[in-house]
This record gives structure tokens, C-alpha cells and sequence, in this order.
């Protein structure tokens, strides 16, 4: 069976290659066995190779395809690496991605693109697969780049509307920025150890350099640039938001599940080579509590339905990096496959909604859905309290890990311990306050509930998975270092547990016992100017704005003619005023054609004579 | 024939050129443009003769038998060209011929 390994990656790209080649015309019943066929395909062969691989406690399994390309010394192999780590991704991918596909197949039926969709989510999942069972990290990169493509494609899906365009294209400049660091460490790397093969360069790193090394050091950076950009994180998460373009079951699967979390699969990828940079990791665990405040507060003065939850995974990816940072390997990966239940779960969840109320986004025009939506709001309630990690949900299980790891990592302390715990309170607050608006009080609209199987039961699945996912015992014993055995004090464990549920106490009773109101505390001295500080995003897209945009189109503006086009040009215009004069001398006059020969011929002579 | 002489020859050779280019140059009728050149063919013609007599060489009469030749295929095609003109236009002014631009 663990030969079949390829037939993963391969599946969803057969797929996208037969919808390309069909370019439209195949009946949209066809189109969705294929586009989500093969997705299944590629779970069920998952399901397969999981079943081998653990029963024979394998801890990595290699497949060699072909050779690349061959440079000098430099030969990446087409090979497939297989052991816990990217074995739990999978899992997400193709699981998780199923579901989605699912789902998707009756979100977008009505759309006319409708195999379009399906060729590129199929063309994402098979990059997404190759990024993560990637062997070498050029192999790494190239799913990495195939999946920031995809994602591209698919927030500028609906690309009619400039708005969106423009939201794709952010997308994939500020990503870019990102991939440009990544690739350098890649270039440093291979400079440096000589081979871009993850396990050898790993070992190699060990060997070659010892703990703080200032090579190391740059090299983690230069993969956290990669990994920031990629999983919209401070400084670069501004375009995570603007993503919500694109159609939900895609935010649902590249911008909460899959695709983001790639920065987070890199980091504990090269998790040797950060242990040997306890100052970058230090970093790591900095950026992922900054992200995860920053993001927290931004959610909670959001107004779009999808723009609150993608803060809210801005904020979670944020729990993530904070994990990798505090040594905490395996409670990353834990907190991901949680996070892409609950979060796919809220995601399609609010597709639902917003397809309920004919592509309404605003929550403020929502309100007591309730009794309209029932099956959408038990849903949404699931992902909601897995969002807050209320025990016993999943989240609360790889967020307590997480959390604890943090106070007691010497890369965390408890300094970065309360951003933490205060971010959870943020999300308790934030979750709570969505909840109440959507799905309390007085009913405002009309909706009319989309039925029927491929509505319903990918996300009683993904609900079921939300609850009793933080019992799922992931294969990471062999891939990813032991997190840190010993336990914080009762009382921190305590405050962590108990904070959220009281950010939800008072974030009911703001918002569902209008006990307080929360317009009077917005509307105050000092929280006029705070709420339109957190919802603008801390004003970092305005930063970029006036930093870099303006003066580039400034700049572009000035140099609309091209300073450097001046010579080509030039050549260009003299050849054009030669052309014209010597057509002029083409006038069809015979008698000008005589005098203009005898002139010359009497030129000629006098040259000959003279000469 | 001696020096003084071919310089008179050549200067009247030099002179019915002349006069044959600005027939060619000032005329638009396309029929005194014909003869002009014909006195332009002959003005070389009369060259090659006295320059032939002057270096006592047969090449002068066979030259003057080419530019003959010559003469006479120019004409049949000048003529024929003539006709089509006069055919298109109504007129034998070579100006009509302008409108093509070359």
C-alpha cells in the first residue's frame, strides 16, 4: 500500500487535468464527480497508506519518482517523504478538503464557472499534497508557489468585480514578499550545507553549526519571512482579510484549513534548524502573540460575517506560531487540525448563512437567525465554542497544551503567557458577540435555507470532528520533538480555562442581554478613537499604504514615459523620420524622378572626376 | 581626325544631351518626352562615333549600333505605354500618372 503514496498527490491533478482539458463544456454532474472524486480519491488512498504506515510503526517511508533536474551536485529528486508530521497533514488536506469539496459542489451549483472552480481547487489540493509530502525543499517550494497561484486564482474567482481582482492581487504581492525571503534562505541553505533535501540538511545543520549561531539565526529568518507571509502573519497578514473575496468554501479551505497553515508545516518541517536559534524561535513565539492580540482586537469591531472570522484565523494561526515558537512541535500541528475543524466548520457554516440571505455579509443585518436557521445555528454554536475552546471541545484541548507550554518554555515565560491567555479572552469575546448578533435577538431578514445532503452532512461531519477532535491522537512521536512534560501551576491552568468563559459571560451580556450596550462604550471618549484604530487593523494597511503603495504609483506616475525607453525609442523615431523623408521622394511625378537621376548621376561623375 | 575636332563633336554631343534633358525635364507631354530622349540617345550616339574615329577603333560604330538597338526597343515600348495612357486618360500628360504615389 505505501507504494501507492504518489497516487495522493496524483489524484487531485488528474483531476484538474481532465476539468482543464474539458475547459467548460462537461455536464456540472460530471464536473462534480470529478472535481470532488477525486479528492476522495486521494482521502481514501490517505486512509490506505495511514493504515501501513502506523501498523507497521514505520517513522518515515521515502519514494523516489525521477530526478528533476540535475545541476553539479545540485539534483533535486521528485520524491515523496512520508512520516508523522506529513502524514497528519494529510490528513487535514485530504479529510478536510473532502468535506469542503463537498460542500462546495452544492455552494457553487448555481454558479456559471462552476468547473472552473473545481480546477483550481483541484489543481490547490494537489500542490497543497505536494508541499507537504515534499522531500526536498525545492520540491517544498513548488508546491508552495502552486498553492499561492491557486489561491490567486480563486480569490479573484469572481474577477468581474475589480474589488476582487484587486483583493487577488494584494493577495499574491504581499505573499510574495514573503516567498522572496523563503527563497533566499533556500539559496543560503544549499550555500551553506550544500544539499536542499529536508532530512539531510536538518542533520547536516546539527553537525555544521552549534547552538546560536548567527547563520542559523539568518537562515530561520529568512524561512519565518516565507512562513509570515504564507500564513498572514504579523507583519504580512494583510491580505488575509481582503482574501474573503472569493467565494466561502474557499476561504473555508485555502484561507482557514490548508493553505495557511503552510507556514506552520515549514517551521516544524525545519524544526532542527530553529532549536538551533533559541533567540529566533524567541521570535516566532513574539510575532504569534503580537498576531494573535492584534488580530484579536481588529475582530472584534469586524462587521462582515467573513472578515470576523478571518481575523479570528489570523489570530489562531497566531496560537500556532506562538507553539513552534515555545518548542511546542506537536501542539501546533495538534492546534492546526483542530483549528481546520472548527474554523472549515464556521466558514461553510456562515456560507450557509450568507446563501440564506442571498449573499448578505453584514451581521449588523442579520440578527435572530435562530428559530430560521436551527441546523446552521447548532453549527455554528459547535465552531463557535471550539473558536473559544471551551472544554471539551477540540480547541480547548490543543489550546490548553499550547498554552501551558508557553509558561513554561524559556523561549515564552509568562510575559508572552498573558498576551496568550489574553488573546483567548479576545476570542471568547469576539466568538460570543458574532454568535449574538447572527443568531439572537430580533430577527431582521428573510431567509430561505439551502437543503439537501451536500449541505448538511459535510458540516455534521466536520461539527463532529469539532467536538471530539481533541481526542484524535495524532503520529508525530517519530517526526517532531516531545513538548515539555512537566505542567505550570494549578493557577495558571486555571486563569487559562477560566478567562474565555468569562470573555463570554461579558460578551453576552453586551450583546445578548443588551445588559450593557456596547455602542455606548464604542461611541465613548476613548473608545471612538480605539475602534476605528482596531478596525482598520491597527492601521497597518494604511501604514503599507502610505509607506509603499503611494509612493510606488507616485514614483511610476513620474516615470510614466520611461526614462530608460528613451534610447530604444529614440532609434525608433530617427528610423521613422528617415522612412517618411524617403517616401516623400516616392511622389509618382516622372519629371522629379529625371531631375532627381540626372542630379545624381552628375554627383557621381563629379565624385569620379574629382577623386 | 585630329584633337580640335573631337573636342567640336564632343561638345555638340554635350549640347543636344543637354537639350534632350530639359525636353525631358520641362515637357509633360509624353510624346516630346520620347523624342527628347531619342535626341538624348543620339547625343551618345554621336560621342561614341567621334570618339571611336578619334582613337581609330571599330568598338565607337558597334556602340553606336547598340545605342540604336536600343533606341528602337524604347520607342516600341514607350509607344505601347503611350497608347495605354492615352486609352486610360484621354490625354497624353504624364502628370495623370502621379495619383499612384510611385
Amino acid at each position: 500500500m505505501l507504494q501507492w503514496l504518489w497516487l495522493i498527490p496524483f489524484f487531485p491533478f488528474l483531476g484538474f487535468v481532465l476539468l482543464v482539458s474539458a475547459s467548460g463544456k462537461m455536464p456540472k454532474s460530471l464536473v462534480t464527480i470529478i472535481g470532488a472524486g477525486s479528492i476522495g480519491l486521494a482521502a481514501l488512498v490517505t486512509g490506505l497508506v495511514a493504515v501501513e504506515f502506523l501498523s507497521n510503526e514505520l517513522t518515515f517511508y521515502q519514494q523516489n519518482l525521477w530526478i528533476w533536474m540535475e545541476v553539479g551536485n545540485f539534483q533535486p529528486g521528485f520524491s515523496l517523504y512520508l512520516d508523522g508530521l506529513s502524514l497528519s497533514m494529510l490528513f487535514v488536506i485530504t479529510g478536510v478538503g473532502f468535506l469542503i469539496h463537498i460542500y462546495a459542489s452544492g455552494y457553487m451549483h448555481s454558479d456559471d464557472d462552476f468547473p472552473r472552480f473545481f480546477t483550481y481547487t483541484n489543481l490547490f489540493v494537489a500542490a497543497m499534497i505536494m508541499l507537504v509530502l515534499a522531500d526536498n525543499l525545492v520540491l517544498l517550494f513548488l508546491g508552495w508557489e502552486g498553492v499561492g497561484l491557486c489561491s490567486f486564482l480563486l480569490i479573484g474567482f469572481w474577477y468581474k468585480d475589480p474589488e476582487n481582482g484587486l483583493a487577488a492581487r494584494k493577495a499574491f504581492v504581499v505573499t510574495r514578499v514573503g516567498d522572496t525571503a523563503f527563497a533566499i534562505g533556500l539559496f543560503l541553505l544549499f550555500k551553506e550545507v550544500g544539499t536542499l533535501d529536508i532530512q539531510e540538511a536538518m542533520v547536516k545543520a546539527k553537525t555544521l553549526w552549534s547552538e546560536d549561531n548567527t547563520m542559523a539565526s539568518v537562515i530561520c529568518a529568512l524561512l519565518l519571512g516565507g512562513a509570515v507571509g504564507k500564513s498572514a502573519q504579523l507583519p504580512l497578514q494583510t491580505w488575509l482579510p481582503d482574501a474573503m473575496a472569493g467565494p466561502t468554501p474557499v476561504s473555508a479551505l485555502i484561507h482557514a484549513a490548508t493553505m495557511v497553515t503552510a507556514g506552520v508545516y515549514l517551521i516544524a518541517r525545519s524544526h532542527s534548524l530553529f532549536e538551533l536559534s533559541p533567540e529566533m524561535m524567541h521570535v516566532v513565539a513574539i510575532v504569534g502573540v503580537l498576531t494573535l492580540l492584534m488580530s484579536g482586537f481588529t475582530a472584534l469591531t469586524q462587521t462582515d460575517l467573513k472578515r470576523v472570522l478571518a481575523y479570528s484565523t489570523i489570530s489562531q494561526i497566531g496560537y500556532m506560531f506562538l507553539a513552534l515558537g515555545v518548542g511546542a512541535w506537536s501542539s501546533a500541528i495538534f492546534h492546526l487540525m483542530t483549528h481546520a475543524f472548527f474554523k472549515a466548520l464556521l466558514f461553510l457554516t456562515a456560507g450557509t448563512i450568507i446563501l440564506s440571505l442571498h449573499h448578505e455579509q453584514n451581521i449588523f443585518k442579520m440578527g435572530g437567525l435562530m428559530k430560521k436557521l436551527p441546523l446552521p445555528c447548532v453549527l455554528f454554536l459547535v465552531g463557535c465554542l471550539g473558536l473559544i475552546a471551551v472544554p471539551p471541545t477540540s480547541g480547548f484541548w490543543s489550546k490548553e497544551e499550547i498554552l501551558n507550554a508557553t509558561w513554561m518554555s524559556h523561549t515564552g515565560g509568562p510575559l508572552i503567557w498573558v498576551g496568550a491567555v489574553l488573546g483567548a479572552f479576545m476570542t471568547a469575546l469576539y466568538t460570543t458577540r458574532m454568535f449574538c448578533i447572527v443568531f439572537l435577538g430580533e430577527a431582521k431578514t428573510e431567509a430561505h435555507e439551502p437543503k439537501g445532503f451536500k449541505f448538511s452532512a459535510p458540516l455534521i461531519v466536520l461539527a463532529i470532528l469539532a467536538l471530539v477532535g481533541g481526542f484524535i491522537h495524532l503520529p508525530l512521536e517519530g517526526a517532531l520533538p516531545h513538548g515539555h512534560a512537566a505542567h505550570p501551576p494549578m493557577i495558571v491552568v486555571a486563569i487559562a480555562i477560566g478567562l474565555p468563559i468569562l470573555g463570554i459571560i461579558i460578551s453576552y451580556l453586551f450583546y445578548g442581554k443588551q445588559f450593557f450596550s456596547a455602542e455606548a462604550v464604542a461611541n465613548s471618549a476613548i473608545g471612538k478613537p480605539l475602534r476605528k484604530f482596531f478596525d482598520s487593523g491597527w492601521g497597518i494597511d494604511w501604514l503599507y499604504d502610505t509607506v509603499l503603495v503611494k509612493p510606488y504609483i507616485a514614483i511610476a506616475k513620474l516615470n510614466k514615459n520611461d526614462l530608460v525607453n528613451i534610447l530604444p525609442n529614440t532609434a525608433s523615431a530617427s528610423a521613422q523620420i528617415l522612412n517618411r523623408m524617403l517616401s516623400m521622394t516616392q511622389n509618382g511625378q516622372l519629371r522629379f524622378y529625371v531631375a532627381s537621376m540626372a542630379v545624381a548621376a552628375l554627383l557621381v561623375i563629379a565624385l569620379v572626376v574629382h577623386l | 581626325m585630329d584633337s580640335a575636332l573631337i573636342d567640336h563633336a564632343l561638345i555638340l554631343a554635350g549640347l543636344l544631351f543637354c537639350i534632350g534633358l530639359l525636353g525631358v525635364l520641362v515637357r509633360r507631354n509624353i510624346i516630346f518626352m520620347l523624342i527628347s530622349m531619342e535626341v538624348m540617345l543620339n547625343a551618345t550616339g554621336l560621342a561614341f562615333i567621334a570618339a571611336g574615329s578619334f582613337w581609330n577603333q571599330a568598338d565607337g560604330q558597334i556602340m553606336f549600333i547598340a545605342v540604336v538597338t536600343l533606341g528602337a526597343a524604347e520607342v516600341a515600348v514607350g509607344l505601347g505605354l503611350t497608347l495605354l495612357l492615352f486609352k486610360r486618360y484621354q490625354s497624353v500628360d504624364v502628370d495623370n500618372l502621379k495619383q499612384l504615389r510611385g
